[in-house]
């Protein structure tokens, strides 16, 4: 889960490393207050989760406290790239001499996280890299022996900076690293790490990226920041459609039916599990099908839970019919989920035989789930057909319906 | 022959009372010539037994139990109490370990996996279903109950690697339909860092005199894909190599997740076009479907055989 700037900012701030004395508002007369306790020239900046904001007019400067109410009240009205701000940041227009980069990321490769440092600070560290190698320094660091500041002190000097410059910076990326592990990161970024006049340095934005696993462990930390636990921060907000999936997928703590997307077409999709529904959902897509939603069933879910979840998609509006198919199940069972999704059909008034395009859910209680289908004259497959085949024959059915409804 | 496990395997069950566990412990005597599990851990269940395999507090008292080294163990634990179990295993002189637990913290998982590497230990998984040798053994739930299994995996020459659990069973029946049997299948997990990756499997496949060619199940996120293209140029591999690549959508989508933890497009060279173009420089075809695989990987590997 990423965090916003103003959040970032202070998880860096507690981690002992110098940062810039910022505010952090919803309300542009606040905006003002905060620029004239910082006295001077201020930056706005748009607390956005995506980027490019400063080409978005998010980030403005202003010289007094009225001018930053204005930029306030203007950034705290604009959308950008379809994300409302959370609010702005005030901070003090620092005067920096040269800017650096500090970051910390996994290596899955490596298994270790991995120090990044460079010289060359506020662009995109992927372009400094790929222009500039030589200024760019990595070093892994082990999950398991003591984290020690010889460590950064390596990384920082294999770029070319020495003098007091390298002694400043050793205790910022030690501490940088400290934090990433203590607060299960996958990314803790301060770009760019400005050297101010008298040598010092201060973080001037910050990135950082919870990985959502380990949030448990961090219910203290996520409140103080004011973090809600229902808060996802995908790329895009969930929709009321997904929301609704999460319901039904914790309604029992029995296996998984949900973890639902939303698309727009007419073929809802009630498929697993993990692999499946990504190979399933290409398939789809391959035949020129038109999925309305992607979602996942696995650890054997209950009747009702896979009730509910077709339930769900098939009330979805534009939704013409639904193809239930899953990857050869061992766990899952094919009655369990056959009975699910006939008596969806049943309880939405439906006929199971018009309303599912196809059934191609292979393995465990297999028998017993073709038995329940062929009662209600649903077409299905064994796993002599492929997941590809039985995709593209619900594709198949359904363009013919619709061509048939025209 | 076989890669990891093969039917004198002894090997625990960590977290043997649990509902999942139990049913994983009668699959896996019933597969095959049956598994040699030696004992379960489950703390404060002493003394109990589940399907006839002894239950202790600590892998200490199964490995005095057994009176020898065990081999290995499945671990299937809640996650927060994971990385102290695969520590446990560690410590005690298990060798080989399967993860079956599924969100587990990333960063629990690399100290496991360096602990391991430090005491020459192996892990597979976290977020897996295990190995199966066909006809031979299996270690843990993969391909479900005996009977669902000897369905699916039938003894051949195909080493078969994936990311997803199921696929792993899909594909293997695809191959077994097609009168390919398969040497050892292995669950490696879909999580972003997991113990052995596809190039780490590959050193195993390659010493093994049965294996002739390798089917890859694989999804975009991760390095891996470029890791094992890079392993095969370098070490002029025998082995051909098949590889289906699912999740193509998620290119348009970046920063979304699907399907498994480690399946997201972070930067480009997550997406699965860069991958499919890492893996076909070096070599390994990259099926549209999964009905193709068979055919194709019977074509390299005539193409490979010395006539």
């Amino acid at each position: 889960m990423r965090f916003f700037e103003f959040e970032a900012r202070e998880v860096v701030k507690r981690a002992g490393i110098p940062v810039t004395d910022y505010g952090f508002t919803t309300d542009a007369g606040e905006a003002r207050e905060i620029a004239q306790r910082i006295g001077g020239p201020t930056v706005i900046k748009s607390q956005v989760l995506t980027g490019g904001r400063m080409k978005a007019g998010g980030v403005k400067f202003a010289d007094t406290p009225e001018e930053a109410e204005a930029h306030a009240r203007e950034i705290l009205e604009l959308e950008i790239n379809g994300h409302m701000p959370r609010g702005v940041l005030v901070d003090p227009r620092a005067e920096v001499e040269q800017e650096y980069y500090a970051g910390v990321v996994w290596d899955g490769t490596r298994k270790q996280p991995v120090m990044i440092f460079s010289p060359v600070g506020g662009i995109d560290i992927e372009q400094v890299a790929e222009e500039q190698p030589d200024k760019v320094g990595r070093r892994h660091f082990s999950n398991i022996l003591p984290l020690s500041d010889f460590q950064a002190k390596e990384v920082i000097a294999s770029t070319g900076v020495s003098g007091s410059a390298l002694n400043r910076l050793v205790p910022i990326v030690t501490r940088l690293a400290r934090l990433f592990v203590e607060n299960d990161m996958v990314l803790a970024e301060i770009n760019p790490l400005g050297r101010l006049a008298d040598g010092s340095f201060v973080a001037l934005d910050a990135h950082m990226d919870i990985e959502n696993e380990a949030r448990g462990r961090h219910k203290k930390l996520l409140a103080e920041l004011g973090v809600g636990e229902e808060e996802t921060r995908q790329a895009r907000e969930a929709t009321p459609f997904e929301l609704a999936g999460e319901q039904v997928d914790a309604q029992d703590h029995r296996g998984v039916a949900g973890n639902v997307t939303e698309f727009d077409g007419n073929l809802g999709l009630v498929i697993g599990a993990g692999g499946g529904s990504l190979t399933l959902f290409d398939a789809v897509r391959a035949h020129g099908g038109e999925p309305a939603n992607y979602c996942e069933i696995g650890g054997n879910p209950s009747v009702s839970k896979t009730c509910g979840l077709a339930k769900l998609v098939l009330q979805k509006p534009g939704v013409e019919q639904i193809a239930v198919m899953m990857s050869i199940v061992s766990n899952t069972r094919v009655d369990i989920v056959a009975r699910g999704v006939i008596k969806a059909c049943l309880e939405l008034g439906f006929d199971p035989a018009e309303k599912i395009a196809i059934f191609r859910i292979p393995g465990a209680w297999e028998e017993e789930g073709f038995k329940i289908l062929e009662k209600y004259g649903v077409d299905y497959a064994d796993r002599s057909v492929s997941l590809n085949e039985a995709a593209r024959r619900a594709v198949e059915k359904i363009q013919g319906a619709s061509a048939e409804a025209a | 022959m076989s890669i990891l496990i093969d039917a004198d395997t002894t090997f625990i069950v960590q977290g043997i009372t649990g509902r999942e566990a139990v049913n994983l412990t009668r699959e896996c005597l019933d597969y095959g010539s049956g598994a040699k599990i030696v004992g379960g851990v489950t703390p404060g269940r002493l003394g109990r037994d589940v399907h006839g395999v002894p239950v202790f507090d600590t892998v200490a008292q199964a490995v005095a139990h057994h009176g020898g080294r065990i081999y290995g163990s499945v671990v299937t634990v809640p996650p927060a109490f994971t990385k102290d179990a695969v520590f446990e295993a560690i410590e005690n002189g298990i060798q080989l370990i399967v993860i079956v637990t599924e969100r587990i913290p990333r960063r629990d998982v690399a100290e496991m996996v360096e602990l391991a590497t430090l005491r020459g230990a192996r892990i597979i998984g976290p977020n897996c279903l295990g190995i199966i040798v066909p006809d031979v053994i299996k270690m843990g739930g993969i391909g479900g109950p005996a009977k669902n299994a000897a369905q699916a995996y039938t003894p051949g020459p195909i080493g078969v690697i994936s990311r997803s659990g199921g696929m792993t069973t899909e594909m293997s029946s695809t191959l077994s339909a097609a009168g390919l049997g398969q040497s050892t299948a292995v669950s490696i997990g879909g999580d972003a860092i997991i113990g052995s990756s596809y190039a780490e499997l590959m050193p195993l496949f390659e010493a093994d005199e049965q294996t002739r060619g390798i089917v890859i199940y694989t999804e975009p996120g991760g390095r891996m894909e470029a890791e094992l293209a890079t392993w095969v140029t370098v070490n002029e591999s025998r082995l051909p190599i098949v590889a289906f690549m699912a999740g193509r959508f998620m290119d348009e989508m970046p920063g979304m997740s699907f399907g498994h933890a480690g399946t997201i497009v972070e930067g480009k060279e997550d997406t699965a076009s860069e991958k499919i173009a890492r893996l076909a420089q070096a070599g390994i075809a990259v099926a549209e479907r999964i009905e193709d695989i068979p055919g194709m990987i019977k074509a390299k590997i005539t193409e490979r055989a010395p006539a």
